[in-house]
């Protein structure tokens, strides 16, 4: 590991300063990813600024009725808070379904927000990576790609995104704060991540020295029923081979709400959008359900060993989508 | 990879970094304060090991994959091979060997991995017995897992079947297989 320099701030003002003042700076969370990544020579900050004992800590509810979960949150409190629990469900169920109980006590909101691909090629300084080093090729494309994406992929890179949280936020309709020394402002959660198209080595919309601060679950999506299902290779601590998060409300039998979003297809949580158009108004069956499914996953590209990913992802959504529906516990 | 060796080098004069890459650092552990000038690089895992002489905690993956370095930080348990010593400054550090009373008295998980025989080679044990006193906290502290049926209150203790103790340790990988055992064993302290 590369020598670096270590600052440890008390405030989020302090923080973007300390970022601007030293080149080559990272923010320090959690760690869980970013440390391994220094291990592995991935990452090579000159500096650490350590944001994770920042007053940001707080799930707190706002006059609106919207619940405002600070940076620093643990991901293991954010799953066992009550008011996340019983106002939106799938989040806590997608925390749960990640990482493992040691981890999920040491990474954080914001973090896990930011955490890099899990690509092989991409840890991998010995193999080419577009996202790693920008200009020299990737080597899963034609190589081992069985994880890898689907959904809105380029020449440049098929990596997907690891988090299971960042799908729920994206179905939920949060929104991610940031701050920097031009102020702050807010973005909504689906659009926080990009796909890759020529720039793989961008994985957000975040800009350099940008810190986030907290996210924001609206109002609108508290308590109404939801879900995450997630497909793995073995029962628990493993990474999604496809995951779904979905948010639905049925009035008279009709779709009032539908929001889904999708996990280890893409390079980012990949909200239905198209689906959820064809539900919204229409009949709450299995048949309108795998209808609407379909025509999301229609635009599915696989690559030659992960074909699988578009039935699997279908079947699961399909049957979360149904059970929420019945309003069995899914 | 290779932060072993990395590591290793890094707190001797000869090779010693320049002094912003190296601050004092306190830690408390098992009781016993530490003040520490560590090169910023170094992980808790390496410090108890190498510097304290606590080699409990094991290296296994030094990937946070396994669990086999699992120790408490301020009464949660974390994988000490991904946490930087540094942030750590003021923290509260119980390793497997912090965990018995005064004197001859095993901590009931110890107690009841002996008397289950809940291990093979010893490796992965105290990364199980650390995550296994971790997990009870946070059962009882009212954490749900994945596998916590939705109409389980918030708030309250969770109550732990073994479904709920494998899930609960699957961050704790043991290639000898003595995973029925450690069920059994944790089991038994859950309900005595």
């Amino acid at each position: 590991m590369k020598p670096f320099g270590y600052v440890r701030v008390a405030s989020v003002e302090e923080a973007t300063e300390a970022f601007a003042a030293h080149p080559g700076a990272r923010y320090l969370g959690g760690g869980t990813n970013l440390v391994d990544l220094m291990k592995l020579g991935v990452e090579r900050p000159a500096v650490l600024v350590d944001v994770s004992r920042l007053p940001l800590d707080a799930v707190e509810e706002l006059d609106d009725g919207s619940l405002r979960v600070g940076a620093a949150v643990r991901n293991s409190d954010l799953a066992a808070h009550p008011l996340v629990r019983d106002r939106y469900p799938v989040l806590s169920q997608a925390l749960l379904a990640g990482a493992s109980g040691q981890l999920r006590n040491a990474a954080t909101t914001g973090g896990n927000l930011l955490q890099r691909t899990r690509c092989p090629y991409f840890q991998d300084t010995a193999k080419p990576c577009n996202k790693r080093e920008p200009g020299q090729g990737c080597g899963a494309r034609e190589g081992v790609h069985r994880d890898h994406a689907v959904l809105g992929h380029s020449e440049q890179c098929i990596a997907t995104h690891p988090s299971d949280m960042a799908v729920a936020l994206a179905a939920l309709d949060a929104r991610v704060e940031l701050l920097d020394e031009r102020g702050a402002r807010s973005v909504p959660a689906a659009e926080f991540h990009r796909l890759p198209g020529d720039r793989p080595e961008r994985d957000t919309v975040i800009r350099p020295g940008e810190l986030i601060t907290s996210v924001v679950l609206p109002a609108a999506t508290a308590w109404l029923p939801s879900a995450y299902r997630k497909a793995r290779d073995r029962a628990s601590y493993a990474f999604a081979l496809a995951s779904v998060a979905v948010v639905l409300r049925v009035a008279d039998g009709r779709v009032a709400h539908a929001g889904i979003a999708f996990g280890a297809l893409a390079h980012r949580p990949w909200r239905a959008a198209r689906a959820e158009e064809a539900l919204v108004g229409g009949p709450a069956t299995p048949d309108a359900f795998a209808h609407a499914v379909g025509l999301e996953l229609a635009a599915a590209r696989p690559l030659r060993d992960n074909g699988y990913k578009v039935p699997l992802a279908r079947n699961i959504a399909v049957d979360v989508l149904t059970r929420l529906a019945s309003a069995e516990a899914p | 990879m290779g932060s072993e060796n990395d590591d290793g080098a890094a707190h001797d004069g000869a090779s010693a970094p320049p002094a912003e890459q190296r601050t004092a650092t306190t830690l408390r552990i098992n009781a016993e304060r530490h003040t520490l000038d560590l090169d910023h690089r170094r992980v808790l895992l390496d410090v108890l090991r190498e510097d304290l002489d606590l080699t409990g905690a094991k290296k296994g993956c030094d990937h946070g994959q396994c669990g086999a370095c699992t120790v408490l930080v301020d009464g949660r348990r974390v994988n000490s091979c991904l946490l930087l010593a540094v942030a750590l400054d003021g923290c509260e550090v119980t390793t497997v060997e912090g965990l018995a009373g005064e004197g001859e008295e095993l901590h009931p998980l110890q107690r009841a991995f002996l008397d289950r025989d809940a291990f093979q080679c010893g490796y992965c044990t105290p990364g199980q017995i650390c995550s296994a006193v971790g997990a009870l906290a946070e059962a009882a502290a009212g954490h749900p897992s994945h596998v916590t049926g939705p109409a389980t209150p918030s708030g309250r203790p969770v109550p732990l079947d073994p479904d709920e103790i494998r899930e609960r340790l699957s961050g704790n990988l043991c290639r000898c297989g003595a995973y029925p055992r450690i069920v059994e064993a944790v089991e038994d302290v859950v309900v005595p």
